[in-house]
């Protein structure tokens, strides 16, 4: 019954290729390793729903075990990130001049900023870090970057307790545009995870992409107004074209940070919104979001390679 | 080895005509290789090796020869073909470095092939989760990452769970199944993963030394579960190095030397081949071949 060979061939003649594709035909079987369909890919990816967030929350909670103060470093590590950014640019450098609310103006931005940032680099590395898991399991390989990027966003939300505890510490008052803060984090979510997904193509592929992102989001800082107000520094400087400020505004982490400061503080009125920053918004995250995901998906059984 | 060499085309003719006599009586084949090839790229090899220049080359200009890049293509899997039926167990040989391992990963679906097709029924897994556990997390909560990680449903793992924690044994020596991974000794580590991995069912299951872990009582439970899943599975692949392991479970073995199929048939046959070309001299003819009996 079993296929004997009674006289053990030095090499295995192949059978004629038809012969076995005729077979694997006649009984139905599928390609192994063969990238599936985006639909079916959507559908896989959503019945990993589950690993995708108890992967992003294990990742979370193992980050701080070994520590004595245990989880409190989640909300104590953006705290101190604040803190260091007031001394500089608050005390030391004074670019809060201009800002009304200059600490809560301060530490939202660097909070969103901190969500878009780590989100990338996390992105960058999801693939080519984590090479044993796609060598081992089996499962649609966006659940990785999509899951650093839910990673960032539990991380956020515990920043966002603090925020809220420095808020009310500095007299800003509870306001119904707080509501505001649930589609902003939702937009900014899809952004990132959707350029998540493009970075940890690019970073399987090419794993030194992740020693050149540091310089790169450094830049990209900068030119969001994390710890200034774009429209003030442009309007003290005069030879400045009117484009290069609106554009700077127009940078989706730029535009999320300024939705985040409108709805959480009074003082930061919708007339320091570039127009349209809405659907601004909304234009990034489809971008970012479905652009990636098809992006990624294009390689998808590329990955874990060699 | 000339008439051996002689009697391939013959042997491969027949097999050929012997499959196809045989799914005509109704045995279904689950893994189909067609003529595999699997090569792997190695960066930084050869002329270019350290020099920055030549890196920065190997990045810009992609389009020329593979070689002058400093990329080493390392052949791991050659033109192999077998094709694997529902029921079978079969185990996977040869010294270290020839291409099981591999050859594993592509019918995993894992890697690509370089030529040539693998056709599966349903996806076939491996049996292994270590990757997806994380040593700060407590037991526990890896039972529940690694049944997730392997496409198990949260109610399945609940069902599961205390089957699973029973298995691993690790609840044995006290409350440690709510301790984090950090704390277990190697065994007991080696042991819930193994015990993670076997609750799932799979069509085709693929296992990689993994029962060389634990202590003898383990081993033994193990092996009963392996040859469990066998009779809920499809079909078995398993890698190992330990001939006894292959002679317990498995009913037909494959024989990879340096990426080439060098032999296919039934365990006895192969293994004492096998045997013989690793010199093992130690290995006793086995007083009785008691072959597992096929179910057809």
């Amino acid at each position: 019954m079993t296929q004997a060979l009674h006289t053990p061939p030095s090499t295995t003649q192949a059978p004629p290729e038809a012969d076995l594709a005729a077979l694997a035909a006649r009984h139905g079987l599928s390609v192994s390793g063969a990238r599936p369909s985006l639909p079916a890919y959507v559908r896989q990816l959503w019945a990993r729903r589950h690993f995708i967030s108890a992967f992003a929350t294990a990742k979370l909670t193992a980050q701080y075990s070994q520590a004595k103060l245990g989880q409190v470093w989640q909300v104590m590590n953006p705290l101190l990130n604040a803190a260091v950014y007031y001394f500089i640019f608050g005390m030391l450098l004074g670019t809060s001049h201009g800002v009304q609310d200059y600490i809560p103006f301060l530490v939202t931005g660097v909070f969103v900023w901190t969500f878009t940032q780590s989100s990338i680099m996390a992105g960058t590395r999801a693939i080519s870090g984590n090479l044993g898991l796609v060598r081992a399991l089996h499962f649609p390989r966006a659940a990785l970057p999509i899951s650093f990027a839910l990673q960032q966003l539990q991380q956020l939300l515990f920043s966002m307790a603090a925020l809220v505890v420095i808020l009310l510490c500095f007299g800003i008052p509870v306001a119904a545009s707080w509501v505001l803060v649930i589609p902003a984090l939702f937009l900014q979510f899809a952004f990132n995870a959707g350029v998540a997904m493009v970075m940890a193509r690019m970073g399987a592929k090419t794993p030194d992409i992740a020693q050149l992102m540091p310089f790169v989001l450094r830049t990209w800082m900068y030119a969001s107004g994390v710890m200034f107000s774009i429209s003030h520094i442009a309007s003290g400087r005069k030879g400045l074209p009117s484009w290069v400020p609106e554009l700077l505004q127009a940078n989706p982490a730029a535009v999320y940070i300024d939705l985040m400061r409108f709805a959480l503080i009074d003082s930061f009125h919708a007339s320091q919104l570039p127009p349209h920053v809405w659907a601004i918004a909304t234009g990034w995250a489809l971008l970012a979001g479905v652009g990636g995901f098809i992006y990624f998906w294009k390689a998808e059984e590329t990955y874990g390679r060699g | 080895m000339a008439d051996i060499a002689k009697t391939a085309r013959e042997t491969a003719q027949e097999t050929t005509r012997e499959t196809a006599q045989l799914t005509a009586q109704g045995r279904i084949p689950t893994v189909i290789a067609d003529g595999v090839d699997i090569v792997y790229r190695v960066n930084g090899t050869g002329a270019g090796r350290g020099s920055a220049t030549a890196a920065l080359n190997r990045i810009v200009r992609r389009r020329q020869t593979e070689k002058a890049a400093g990329v080493r293509k390392v052949h791991a899997v050659k033109n192999v073909s077998f094709v694997a039926y529902r029921g079978e167990a079969i185990g996977l040989i040869g010294t270290n470095g020839s291409g099981k391992s591999t050859l594993l990963k592509a019918v995993a679906g894992l890697l690509p092939v370089e030529n040539g097709r693998i056709h599966t029924d349903g996806q076939p897994s491996l049996l292994g989760v270590n990757a997806a556990l994380m040593n700060d997390l407590t037991g526990e909560r890896n039972v529940f990452l690694g049944g997730l990680a392997m496409g198990m449903s949260r109610e399945q793992i609940k069902d599961r769970y205390q089957e699973i924690v029973d298995f691993s044994g690790i609840n044995e020596k006290g409350d440690f199944i709510t301790l984090p991974m950090r704390t277990y000794s190697s065994g007991m580590a080696a042991r819930l993963r193994f015990s993670i991995a076997a609750a799932k069912d799979h069509d085709v299951l693929l296992i990689d030394e993994a029962l060389a872990t634990g202590d003898r009582s383990f081993q033994k439970r193990s092996e009963a579960r392996i040859r469990e899943l066998r009779k809920h599975a499809g079909t078995v692949f398993l890698v190992s190095h330990n001939n006894k392991s292959i002679r317990d479970t498995c009913d037909r073995v494959l024989w990879l030397e340096r990426g080439e199929l060098r032999m296919d048939g039934p365990t006895d046959e192969v293994l004492k081949e096998y045997e013989a070309f690793t010199g093992d001299k130690a290995a006793k003819p086995k007083p009785k071949p008691a072959p597992a009996p096929v179910p057809s």
